[in-house]
């Protein structure tokens, strides 16, 4: 890990201000920031601690109905809060699936937003990599990427977005709140995360200096919580990150789609919201062939970046599923297993 | 740059100077405060070898940076037992064989202490392995680390129990 300066400031607009010299890093809990500084993928001069600043720990619920999660409030905080699981079960399932339960007692809403792409050759400091040296070259596109991105991918980089939370958060219509050197302002999480394109090691619509400081979901996400899932298939059963992933909501008058929301994980460098196969769905009576044509239209535009063209058919029927398990109802209690296309009932023994 | 952090470790207080901020908790315990106790394993966040409870909760000590916790109560696998008397949850994984080469004991102990404080595993022994996914055991010793949770976890209801009535 390289040399660096530990800064401590006491709001956030002094955190700001701190942060406006170059070279500088926000630390939240390090879960990923270290991980990264570790390997020196990351090599702040500056590192500036706002896990203590005032206010940045509270989930507020606010008179319309939506809520406002400060951007220090933990992973297990927000995912165990009994009326944000109800209110909410798709994030809820998502944050559980995430990472460990260490992990996810220290992570923060904020740094979850702002995670970085798990892509090997990102990490490895003698590979190239666009993202991380702008220009270099990107040895994803010819080495091992079966895990890679299916969509919105350029030549320049073909990375995935890790983070399970913000899959449903966009499919839900959440915005961040962000304040900076030039001001406050919202972003859509859906436009938080940049697709590639000829500029890689752009991840964020952040400018530099600016911070996360809450997360909002709106009143009407709410109208979901009776039929919102998200599911996660992974290479073993616990602890991995998703080969692919999918949220999906449904607001139903008996089997009658009146509004629907799908998004998908690990298949772009952001979490990939489906707007055409949710108004294909819009109006639908639910039926396995509606789940299986809105899938279809999901991923109608996907093409493989190397050795994955396994994960379009995937990600369709990760589509389904997920669909047809919102569809079933939101789970009383949070599966043993939460996001798991194996969960079984409490107590069976699904490991050999 | 050098900093001074206070913690409470293991329900002492102790007040730290660092002359580096680069020093994760993990290091700060095994190599300045003479705890070896909580192992590294992968230094990565990957294996849960080092999990100490920070302000009560589980957390990888090796991805936290110490500076970040002035002012906690950190507790580590040297501050469960009571004198001779080991913690309820040492017992139950010699009872159960909850380990073969012990290396990734310490994590294994003070990841299920936090489980059980966080109270989500409810006797199911399916949410017991998803809850202790963060901890890699080499020697594949999960059959009977489960069984020891299970029955420190039954024995800490009936504790609460006793004490409720």
């Amino acid at each position: 890990m390289n040399r660096f300066d530990y800064i401590r400031p006491v709001s956030v607009s002094e955190a700001i201000a701190a942060a406006a010299v170059p070279g500088s890093a926000y630390l939240a809990a390090g879960t990923n920031l270290l991980d990264l500084m570790k390997v020196g993928t990351t090599r702040p001069e500056r590192v500036i601690d706002i896990t203590r600043l005032p206010g940045l720990d509270r989930i507020e619920w606010l008179p319309d109905g939506g809520v406002r999660i400060a951007a220090m409030v933990r992973n297990s905080d927000l995912a165990y809060d009994e009326r944000f699981a109800r209110t909410f079960p798709a994030v809820a399932e998502a944050l559980l699936s995430g990472a460990s339960a260490q992990l996810r007692n220290a992570a923060t809403v904020g740094g979850n937003l702002m995670q970085r792409t798990r892509c090997a050759y990102f990490h490895d400091l003698a590979s190239a990599c666009n993202r991380r040296v702008a220009g270099s070259g990107c040895d994803a596109r010819d080495g091992e990427n079966r895990l890679h991105a299916v969509l919105g991918w350029s030549e320049h980089c073909i990375a995935t977005h890790p983070s399970d939370f913000c899959v449903p958060l966009v499919a839900l219509d959440a915005l961040v709140e962000v304040e900076g050197p030039h001001g406050a302002r919202e972003i859509p999480v859906d436009l938080l995360h940049a697709l590639p394109g000829a500029t890689p090691e752009r991840e964020t619509a952040l400018a530099p200096g600016e911070l996360v400081v809450a997360l909002r979901l709106p009143a009407e996400a709410a109208d979901f919580s009776g039929n919102a899932r998200y599911l996660k298939l992974r290479e073993r059963t616990s602890y991995a990150f998703a080969v692919v992933s999918a949220a999906a909501a449904l607001e139903l008058e008996g089997k009658l789609i009146r509004k629907a929301r799908v998004a998908l994980g690990g298949v772009a460098a952001k979490p990939w919201r489906a707007r055409e196969a949710e108004v294909a769905l819009t109006g639908m009576p639910a039926s396995a062939e509606a789940f299986a044509k809105a899938a279809e239209i999901a991923l109608a535009d996907a093409l493989p970046s190397g050795d994955n063209a396994f994960k379009i058919e995937l990600a369709r029927r990760i589509v389904v599923r997920a669909l047809s398990l919102a569809f079933e109802g939101t789970p009383e209690v949070m599966p043993a297993l939460p996001a798991s296309p194996f969960s079984t009932t409490a107590g069976a023994i699904h490991v050999a | 740059m050098s900093l001074s952090i206070s913690l409470t470790i293991n329900g002492q207080a102790r007040t730290v100077v660092l002359d580096d901020p680069r020093v994760t908790l993990l290091d700060l315990l095994r190599e300045r405060l003479d705890l070896p106790g909580t192992k590294k394993g992968c230094d990565r966040g990957q294996c849960g070898a080092c999990t100490v409870l920070v302000d009560g909760r589980r957390i990888n000590s090796c991805l936290s940076l110490a500076a970040s916790l002035d002012g906690t109560e950190v507790t580590t696998i040297e501050g469960l037992a009571e004198g001779e008397a080991l913690h309820p949850v040492q017992a139950a994984f010699i009872a159960h064989d909850g380990f073969q080469c012990g290396y990734c004991t310490p994590g294994q102990i003070m990841s299920a202490v936090g489980l059980i404080k966080e109270g989500h595993a409810n006797g199911d022994p399916e949410r017991i392995r998803e809850l202790m996914s963060g901890n890699i055991c080499r020697c594949g010793a999960y059959q009977g680390i489960t069984e020891a949770i299970l029955e420190a976890q039954k024995a800490s209801t009936e504790a609460n129990r006793r004490d409720a009535a």
